[in-house]
């Protein structure tokens, strides 16, 4: 998605207000935004706590701010950053993540993010947006800049098959019809599912969602879902993300006091932050068993 | 902020003693750290602060000090004061996040003060638009690795509307600066950034005013050598001024010795 990105930001950086800081990552990705953006692309360097205190001072000071690293040192290094500087004042400062989840898969345990999103949400007024498809990108990048409130942009790869039709970006969308159970995944992790579910007997099939903002309260389940949720045998949430804070306890939540309670409930979630043998983001999310097969056994569908 | 009087010997008595009362009253300490800073804030709020500057106290336990100034200068009133640190109250006991016109960021978490700045003077520069902006940290909050994160951001954009004041008392939170982490004097651990570096004795306003009135070509540093609980005289340079209230009898001596002062 990083050029998709890239392109988003210059086309945004035409508003003579924006300002964009790379904690000194983006090295052959977002040259092209540099030479658009002149003294407006700011590298702050290997400082990622002074670049959140930064991006919220420029903030506070009316400027369009996105700060961009690889995705696990934009939150957990300065978390104290965000929530002091930027949460607590509101100030719609944007986050970008790059490689969410396993993303950086055999770069090791530090350069993952699976305790993301969870972790912002906690924090006052945070929203979070994880982009499906590459081609949502433009979207996202509009959206969360315009939507008055600090957000965390989780960036992945969109692994839609080559023939399927990528819907027009939305928070939610109905990417396969079915008559099986419901399955919601979050972000990028929706378009690694079609090519398998679609080869299912639509009789069976799942029917699948895709999750691309939250909190809920911003993002509201859409009725069709859950007319759908309330029918179906089984609810079915895929994540790149710990359980703890992660999507399914949000959606549950959600559920919960609207008094809708699936029959049957599964969980496909990142399952560890250390692994003994690392290997791609595809190998990290088959260990976590979060991989289009392992979908299927934990559906009964293999 | 800045008033057309020059803060003198009686503006300075006054505020020390307002601001004794409000932490007697309150049944709060942190005086020490207070007082030490209490003389360096009453001058730049009164004396340099303009409608386009702006202020970041990085060391948010000096909130009694900060209200105290605005005090001082109108910003706040004598009925403010009174609800310091007390159930509903704006003034907590470090700078709150919103309700205060004067206070741009709730600081007191130490580390976060001068990136801040640096990133307020930035902005102010990428936006053409005039304003100094000051600083105020710690010394012991020297330790925290992001503030010399932004020292470094600070030097290399050569932010020359900004002036770093370090309260420098030498006592910290369970020790001497020197005992914790042989950091102090912290001026000589800055050799080699592009900063000027000024002491001064942060109790002697001539100095204060000329060390402000100095021409800036870059970030500016001014350690301001304070001691801790000044004027207060049972305490002044101990650790018990950093944490510990005033009783009775504390409080009498003490307002009668900053009478005298």
């Amino acid at each position: 998605m990083r050029k998709q990105l890239c392109d988003a930001l210059i086309e945004r950086s035409a508003r003579p207000d924006m300002v964009f800081l790379t904690g000194d990552l983006g090295f052959m990705a977002l040259e092209p935004l540099q030479a658009a953006m002149g003294e407006r692309f700011i590298n702050a360097g290997v400082a990622e706590q002074n670049m959140i205190s930064v991006s919220a001072a420029m903030a506070r000071q009316s400027l369009d701010v996105w700060v961009y690293s690889i995705a696990p040192f934009v939150y957990a290094r300065p978390f104290e950053q965000i929530r002091n500087d930027i949460g607590f004042h509101n100030l719609p400062v944007k986050l970008i993540g790059n490689g969410g989840g396993y993303g950086y898969g055999v770069m090791g345990a530090t350069h993952h993010a699976i305790d993301d999103y969870g972790a912002l949400l906690t924090l006052p007024n945070l929203r979070a947006f994880i982009p499906v498809f590459d081609e949502d990108v433009a979207a996202v990048v509009q959206v969360a800049g315009d939507c008055g409130a600090p957000a965390y942009l989780r960036m992945g790869r969109g692994e839609p098959p080559s023939d399927f039709e990528v819907p027009a970006y939305a928070p939610w969308r109905h990417l396969l019809e079915g008559g099986g159970p419901v399955v919601i995944a979050v972000g990028p992790l929706a378009g690694t599912y079609i090519a398998a579910l679609r080869a299912l007997d639509p009789a069976v099939r799942p029917s699948l969602w895709a999750v691309a903002e939250l909190p809920l309260a911003h993002a509201p389940i859409p009725e069709a879902l859950l007319a759908q949720i309330g029918s179906a045998d089984r609810l079915c949430i895929a994540e790149e993300h710990v359980e703890q804070g992660g999507f399914a306890s949000m959606l549950l939540l959600d559920l919960a006091r609207r008094g809708l309670a699936p029959p049957r409930f599964t969980h496909l979630c990142a399952r560890s932050h250390t692994f003994e043998r690392y290997g791609s983001q595809a190998f990290l999310r088959a260990r976590s068993g979060l991989d289009p097969a392992a979908l299927l056994a934990a559906l009964e569908l293999a | 902020m800045r008033s057309s009087a020059e803060l003198g010997p009686d503006g300075l008595r006054s505020a020390r003693k307002r601001l004794v009362q409000m932490h007697y009253e309150s049944g709060v300490g942190h005086l020490g750290g207070n007082l030490s800073a209490l003389d360096a804030l009453l001058l730049v709020f009164h004396e340099f602060l303009g409608p386009d500057d702006k202020f970041i106290l990085s060391k948010g336990h000096s909130a009694g000090a900060l209200y105290t100034a605005l005090w001082s200068c109108g910003r706040l009133t004598d009925d403010d004061l009174k609800t310091f640190h007390k159930d509903d109250t704006l003034l907590s006991g470090h700078p709150p996040a919103s309700g205060l016109a004067d206070v741009l960021f709730a600081t007191g978490s130490l580390g976060h003060g001068l990136s801040l700045a640096a990133g307020t003077a930035l902005a102010l520069r990428l936006k053409s638009q005039t304003g100094r902006v000051v600083c105020m940290t710690s010394d012991g909050e020297w330790q925290e690795g992001s503030t010399w994160e932004a020292l470094i951001f600070a030097c290399h954009h050569r932010l020359e509307t900004l002036t770093i004041l370090v309260d420098h008392n030498d006592l910290q939170g369970f020790g001497s600066t020197s005992d914790v982490a042989s950091m102090s004097p912290l001026w000589t651990r800055l050799q080699g950034f592009e900063l000027q570096v000024e002491v001064i004795d942060g109790h002697d306003l001539a100095q204060i005013r000329s060390a402000l009135a100095a021409p800036q070509t870059g970030p500016r540093l001014i350690a301001l050598r304070t001691i801790k609980g000044r004027g207060l005289q049972d305490v002044e340079g101990r650790m018990e001024s950093h944490y510990l209230p005033l009783d009775a009898t504390g409080y009498t001596q003490a307002m009668h010795n900053l009478d005298s002062q």
